[in-house]
């Protein structure tokens, strides 16, 4: 099971609070579809506001990226390449 | 110089070397081409007219009589673009739409700073042109304006966009404010930790302000635009990502991408500001309607008062711990001064103010806020000084109120490998603990100090960034090469890229060329932002320079008859390593001299979009005088440590390293927007809008941490531009604070304000 989490209120108000969640996926877009399934709304949230981090490795645009069984996913407020 | 004697032992030739820069002959001779220096016949000079009020509703725009003017030969206004959808859109490290974009290079139906385009003229002459501005009429309504953070998120203030509802609040608002968005970061309970006695023994809580700050580069925004009657359009300007100003001109102009063609020109500096366009669209819609190619160039009060300084703020931090100087807990309030649309990179600061720490309860609410200034845009490590200025500061007093030594409080509670940072995500390959022990073991932090001088350490943190780059290799006939790449070189990038392609060919660094690419030449490449582009252009050059070592192995063995398994690439030659076979080496330069006869021009490209980037911790210690009679302060001793990964040319990396320091010592001691009552800048030159000179500063002595190589890069790269400008707002300010006898809360530390503080202790 990937172990998801974030640290933004912008995903806890999607998931009621919510921000630590383990999902069986083998890559990023089976867990999107995971989570938009469970919180309607989210994954548009999460692919334009969002960057994600796999196994401490950040990924601007990430989200074809497989995931091993325990991968830790970490949705973090978008950073951009001053 | 360092002697790099914590790097592991590699056999590298040409990376860590120190060659000499490849364009340092054409700037200091003045042969460099920069964004004002190209002359095209024909040529028209553009000239823009600006706003003189703060906020304002744009009620008509009369340009007959400028029209009519002899020589003049173009004339546009928000009516020559087209409206545009609110489309998100980024540019470097910061978040905007393409419509603000477009509001702010032309102004649609409000003025909402000093110094806002309202209208553009293309004339025969600079003289023609000034004279067409004065006959533009403009037909205004003055608005109220608010030009302070706290003052704009006021009820009752003046508010600037009557669509702008706040974002990330619930419910949703259903009034226009000035509050574009708050941004809002957690992890643990915040609450209970300020709640339990045992983890809350001590309690610091302070407010601390910043200015907006300029990056004061010392070439003003600059372009030539010719849009050819085949609807080919081309121009050369100074920016840090000609690709981005290809995008956004073509957007802006409703034009296809395809037909605007971008060189980058040398470039005097940019620091994050030139991440946007600003004079671009308006020069191709000039030249557009005139048939001529336009010249734009700014003034330095255009400059100041209309592109992006970054932003200032009002901060708020609380901090807990234990009486052994663990922190448990941080609550940090950010307002952010946007400018006049949305886009401060409030979200970045909060992620980075705590980042270099392991603290299990955070929380942090931020504030993106407009106001009547010009739009904030990227500059150094956006967000992360204003940010972390509050949070160090406030370490810094928690170790004074601990009675602890700043340095093994900050050792006590450092992010290390395996820790999960504040904003979730797992560190690996980092050496923040060796960066601070590097100070710690260095003479500086031990040695007494002067009469009236001040000693403050702080740190800083900067995410770094890979993202989207292309590189290309080419060999010539007579085996030397030339390195293509798609990102202006502002930081030393031309030669970390011949270094790179050279240590991968087994070239010496004087037989490899690097240049920088038009964006009809090479493949998209985002940005020189981020501290990015050593990292992820250098993976894509690599990359590329791997393709033609393997390319020139076939070519060997396509001479010698026999297996490309059988052929190595060691020092610029092939060798055969099949042992029934006696052939002697070939050299690159013989392979080359023969390529038509084993395929023809040898060369590869490669494109990446680089992932694995590893974020920068640097710590800094400085001493500052203050003179007791004037209030003013100087540096006398400074030295900063960083986590560079592997330094590829180390004197490259010093002088990032230095020019950081230089930057953030400006900004903790002099820098500042200067408005009167409306909202007119009043310091829009370097006479008075004070930025250090060589002379202020003394020799900056950069620490090169290299024991964590980032493994992710063929050679160990980190991005270190934008690290180093982050400790020295914190670290002067505590050093400040130690002489004057009370902690120095806002900046800039100017005399005037040290002088108060040196008065009120009296």
């Amino acid at each position: 099971m990937a172990q998801v989490r974030s640290i933004a209120q912008s995903v806890r108000d999607f998931t009621g609070g919510q921000d630590r969640f383990d999902i069986a996926a083998g890559n990023l877009r089976e867990l999107l579809a995971t989570l938009e399934a469970r919180y309607p709304g989210i994954e548009e949230h999460l692919r334009t506001a969002m960057s994600v981090a796999v196994d401490g490795e950040l990924h601007p645009d990430g989200w074809n990226l497989p995931l091993r069984r325990d991968a830790e996913v970490v949705f973090i407020p978008l950073i951009a390449g001053g | 110089m360092n002697d790099r004697s914590n790097l592991e032992s590699v056999a590298l030739k040409v990376v860590g070397s120190r060659p000499v820069r490849p364009d340092g002959a054409d700037k200091v001779t003045g042969r460099a081409n920069f964004g004002a220096d190209l002359r095209l016949p024909g040529m028209l000079t553009g000239l823009v007219k600006r706003s003189p009020h703060a906020h304002a509703r744009i009620l008509g725009v009369d340009t007959a009589a400028a029209r009519a003017l002899p020589g003049v030969k173009a004339v546009v206004t928000a009516a020559d673009f087209p409206d545009l959808e609110a489309i998100a859109t980024q540019l470097g490290e910061t978040a905007t739409t393409l419509r603000d974009i477009g509001c702010n290079t032309m102004a649609r139906d409000k003025a909402l700073y000093v110094g806002h385009a309202v209208a553009a003229v293309a004339a025969i002459s600079p003289e023609i042109a000034q004279e067409a501005l004065a006959l533009i009429n403009v037909r205004y309504e003055v608005l109220p304006h608010v030009i302070e953070v706290e003052a704009a998120m006021a009820a009752d203030a003046p508010v600037l966009h009557d669509t702008l509802f706040t974002k990330g609040v619930t419910p949703a608002p259903t009034r226009a404010s000035n509050v574009a968005q708050v941004h809002k970061l957690s992890r643990g309970d915040v609450a209970a930790a300020f709640a339990d006695p045992t983890q809350a023994e001590v309690v610091v809580q302070a407010r601390y302000v910043t200015a907006p700050v300029h990056q004061g580069y010392i070439e003003p925004h600059a372009c030539v635009a010719s849009a050819g009657a085949d609807g080919q359009h081309q121009v050369w300007v100074s920016t840090q990502g000609h690709f981005t100003v290809r995008t956004l001109c073509a957007q802006l102009l409703d034009i296809p991408i395809s037909d605007v063609r971008v060189s980058a020109a040398e470039i005097g500096g940019g620091f994050g500001g030139k991440t946007t366009v600003y004079l671009e669209p308006l020069a191709l819609a000039l030249s557009r309607q005139a048939g001529r190619p336009v010249r734009m160039v700014m003034t330095r009060a255009e400059v100041f008062e209309a592109t992006g300084p970054t932003a200032g703020a009002v901060m708020e931090v609380k901090l807990a711990a234990r009486r052994d100087g663990t922190i448990t807990a941080a609550d940090v309030v950010l307002k952010f001064q946007a400018g006049a649309y949305a886009g401060a990179p409030v979200n970045q600061a909060g992620m980075c103010c705590l980042a270099a720490y392991d603290i299990p309860n955070v929380r942090v609410t931020g504030y993106d806020v407009v106001s009547n200034r010009p739009k904030a845009t990227a500059y150094r490590a956006p967000g992360s000084p204003i940010g972390s200025f509050a949070t160090e500061s406030a370490i810094d007093e928690l170790a004074q109120q601990l009675g602890m030594d700043p340095l093994e409080l900050r050792l006590k509670n450092i992010a290390q490998v395996g820790s999960q940072s504040v904003y979730g995500m797992t560190f690996r390959d980092i050496a923040f603990a060796d960066t601070l022990k590097a100070i710690q073991a260095h003479p500086h932090w031990t040695s007494p100090l002067p009469p009236n001088t001040g000693r403050g350490i702080a740190c800083g943190y900067w995410f770094n960034y890979g993202g989207e780059s292309s590189g290309a290799v080419y060999i010539a006939e007579d085996g030397g090469a030339t390195v293509v790449s798609g990102n202006p070189d502002i930081g030393g990038s031309r030669a970390s890229m011949a270094m790179m392609a050279a240590e991968t060919l087994g070239l010496p660094i004087e037989r490899v060329r690097a240049i920088v690419g038009d964006t009809a030449s090479i493949g998209y490449s985002f940005v020189t932002g981020g501290s990015r582009v050593t990292f992820a252009t250098g993976m894509a050059v690599v990359e590329a320079a791997k393709k033609v070592v393997q390319d020139l192995k076939r070519r060997a063995a396509l001479q010698w008859d026999c297996d490309v398994a059988k052929v190595e690439w060691i020092d610029g030659a092939a060798h055969c390593t099949d042992p029934a076979l006696d052939r002697q080496p070939l050299t690159l330069q013989a392979i080359a001299a023969k390529s038509a006869a084993t395929g023809g021009p040898i060369g590869a490209e490669s494109s990446v979009n680089a992932a694995g980037y590893s974020p920068g911790f640097a710590a800094h210690v400085c001493d500052i005088h203050v003179d007791p009679d004037t209030g003013c302060s100087t540096v006398v001793r400074y030295t900063a440590a960083q986590d560079v990964g592997r330094a590829i040319h180390p004197s490259y990396v010093e002088g990032q390293i230095q020019g950081g320091v230089a930057q953030g010592v400006g900004w903790a001691l002099n820098e500042e927007y200067v408005y009167d009552t409306q909202g007119v800048m009043q310091n829009p030159g370097f006479l008075d809008y004070r930025m250090p000179v060589a002379s202020d500063l003394p020799m900056i002595e950069a620490l090169l941490v290299e024991t964590a190589p980032n493994q992710r890069h063929p050679f160990g790269v980190k991005g270190v531009g934008e690290a180093p400008i982050v400790p020295p707002l914190p670290a002067v300010a505590a050093a400040v604070s130690r002489v004057v006898g009370a902690r120095m809360r806002e900046l800039p530390l100017s005399p005037p304000r040290v002088m108060e503080a040196l008065l009120s202790r009296s």
